[in-house]
C-alpha cells in the first residue's frame, strides 16, 4: 500500500511538473481531444494561465495514470484523475474547489462502429417505418 | 433475434420506441432468448400500466381523478422528489394540467428490466429504450447522435456499468417545456446527454437539465458522479469537466 502510494505520488508530481513545464513554454497544452478550448475565469495571479490541461499518460506500474490540471486565478485548483490503476478502488475526483470548468468544441461526425447510440427518443413515423422493414428482413 | 459474434440482440418497439437488449457472448442461446423475452414482457406490462397515451393506464386513471395503484403512487413520489431536487425544473405536470411521467417511467423501467437480467446471472449486456440505456459490464462502445443528422454520431464513448440518457428537441419536435420560466419551449440547446451511475438518474437529470436551457450543463457539472454533453442550436458542444474520461480514443 505504501509503495503504491509513493509511486502514485511520484508519478503525480512528475505529471504535474511536466504540465508546469508545458504551461511555461507554449500556448497549446497537449490535449487528447483535438478541438477543445476551455472557458477560463479569473485573472492570472500565481503564474499559471487559467484553463484545463491534460497531462500525458504515465505508467504507474500497477496501471496508467493520466491527470487533468485545472488552473483558475493563476493557481492549480483541481487535479482530476482521468486514468488510474484499475485494480485499486480509488475515488476519481480530488476536488479542491467546486468551480465549474466547462469545455467546448464544435461537434464533428464520427465514423466508429458502436453498439448503441444515445439520442432523444425516435418516434418519428419514417423511423418506425424504416426500422420495421429492417426487422422484417432480419427475422 | 440477431446473433453477431456470439452476442444475442433483440429490437422491438414497445412504449412507442425501439427497445434493444443485447447480451454479450451468451453461452446458451435458448435460455438467453427466453430471458430476453421476459424482459420485453416486462416492458409491455409497463406500457399497459404507465403509458401516458393509454386511457386505461394508471396515468389515464390519475388524470381523470380516479384511484391509482401503490406502484403508481411510488412513481408519483419519485417524480415529486425529482421536482424538489431540481427546483421545479423536472415537473411531470404539463401546461394543460395533466401529468406525463414519461420522463421518469422510461429510466425506471429500464432499471427494472436490467434487474430481471442481472438476477438471471448476466454480467455483460445493455438495455436501451429509445436512446436511453443502462450499460452493464465493461467497455461498450457508444455514440451520441448528431441532432442535425440522425444518421450520424458526433461522439464515440467507451462505457462501463453506467446509465446514459439524452434529452432533446430534434426527434419529436419541441416537447420539453421550461416549467419554471415563461412556459416557453426550449430553443437554445437541442440535445443534452447525461452519463450517470444508472439510467434512472441519467434520464431524470437529463430531462431536468434540458429544461434549464444553457444553464443545464452547469447543473450537471455541480453534481458529483454525473457528466454531461450539451449541444446548442449552432452545433457547439459544451461538456462537463469529467466528461472526457468516457470519450473513446480509438
Amino acid at each position: 500500500m505504501k509503495k503504491f502510494f509513493l509511486s502514485v505520488l511520484a508519478i503525480g508530481i512528475f505529471v504535474i511538473y511536466s504540465i508546469h513545464l508545458k504551461l511555461g513554454g507554449n500556448e497549446n497544452p497537449s490535449v487528447a481531444v483535438k478541438t477543445s478550448n476551455t472557458i477560463s475565469s479569473g485573472a492570472p495571479a500565481g503564474g499559471y494561465k487559467d484553463g484545463t490541461y491534460l497531462g500525458n499518460v504515465a505508467d504507474a506500474f500497477y496501471g496508467n495514470i493520466q491527470v487533468q490540471a485545472v488552473i483558475s486565478g493563476g493557481r492549480l485548483t483541481n487535479v482530476v484523475f482521468l486514468q488510474y490503476p484499475s485494480d485499486r478502488s480509488t475515488s476519481r475526483m480530488i476536488n479542491a474547489q467546486a468551480d465549474p470548468m466547462l469545455a467546448q468544441e464544435a461537434i464533428q461526425a464520427q465514423s466508429a462502429q458502436v453498439s448503441g447510440v444515445s439520442g432523444a427518443t425516435a418516434t418519428s413515423g419514417a423511423f418506425v417505418q424504416s426500422l420495421g422493414s429492417a426487422l422484417q428482413q432480419a427475422s | 433475434m440477431t446473433i453477431s459474434k456470439n452476442n444475442i440482440k433483440k429490437v422491438e418497439i414497445v412504449m412507442g420506441m425501439p427497445i434493444t437488449i443485447e447480451i454479450y457472448k451468451s453461452a446458451n442461446n435458448k435460455s438467453t432468448n427466453k430471458d430476453i423475452e421476459e424482459a420485453f414482457d416486462y416492458f409491455r406490462e409497463v406500457d399497459e400500466k404507465y403509458s401516458s397515451f393509454k386511457e386505461t393506464s394508471e396515468v389515464g386513471k390519475y388524470n381523470r381523478g380516479e384511484e391509482v395503484s401503490a406502484e403508481m403512487k411510488e412513481l408519483l413520489k419519485l417524480a415529486a422528489k425529482t421536482k424538489l431536487e431540481t427546483k421545479g425544473y423536472f415537473d411531470i405536470r404539463k401546461p394543460n394540467g395533466k401529468i406525463d411521467p414519461s420522463g421518469i417511467v422510461k429510466g425506471w423501467a429500464i432499471c427494472n428490466a436490467v434487474d430481471i437480467l442481472r438476477k438471471k446471472g448476466y454480467k455483460k449486456f445493455f438495455v436501451d429504450a429509445g436512446g436511453d440505456a443502462e450499460i452493464v459490464g465493461k467497455n461498450w462502445k457508444w455514440g451520441i447522435r448528431n441532432p442535425f443528422n440522425k444518421k450520424e454520431i458526433v461522439k464515440v464513448l467507451k462505457l462501463s456499468d453506467c446509465g446514459i440518457a439524452t434529452s432533446g428537441t430534434y426527434e419529436r419536435g419541441q416537447h420539453i417545456y421550461d416549467p419554471v420560466g415563461e412556459k416557453a419551449e426550449i430553443t437554445d440547446i437541442v440535445s443534452l446527454t447525461v452519463i450517470g451511475p444508472n439510467v434512472y438518474e441519467a434520464d431524470r437529470l437529463a430531462t431536468s437539465a434540458f429544461a434549464m436551457g444553457r444553464a443545464g450543463i452547469e447543473f450537471i457539472e455541480k453534481l458529483k458522479g454525473l457528466e454531461g454533453y450539451m449541444i446548442d442550436k449552432d452545433g457547439v458542444a459544451t461538456y462537463t469537466s469529467g466528461f472526457e474520461r468516457y470519450v473513446s480514443l480509438l
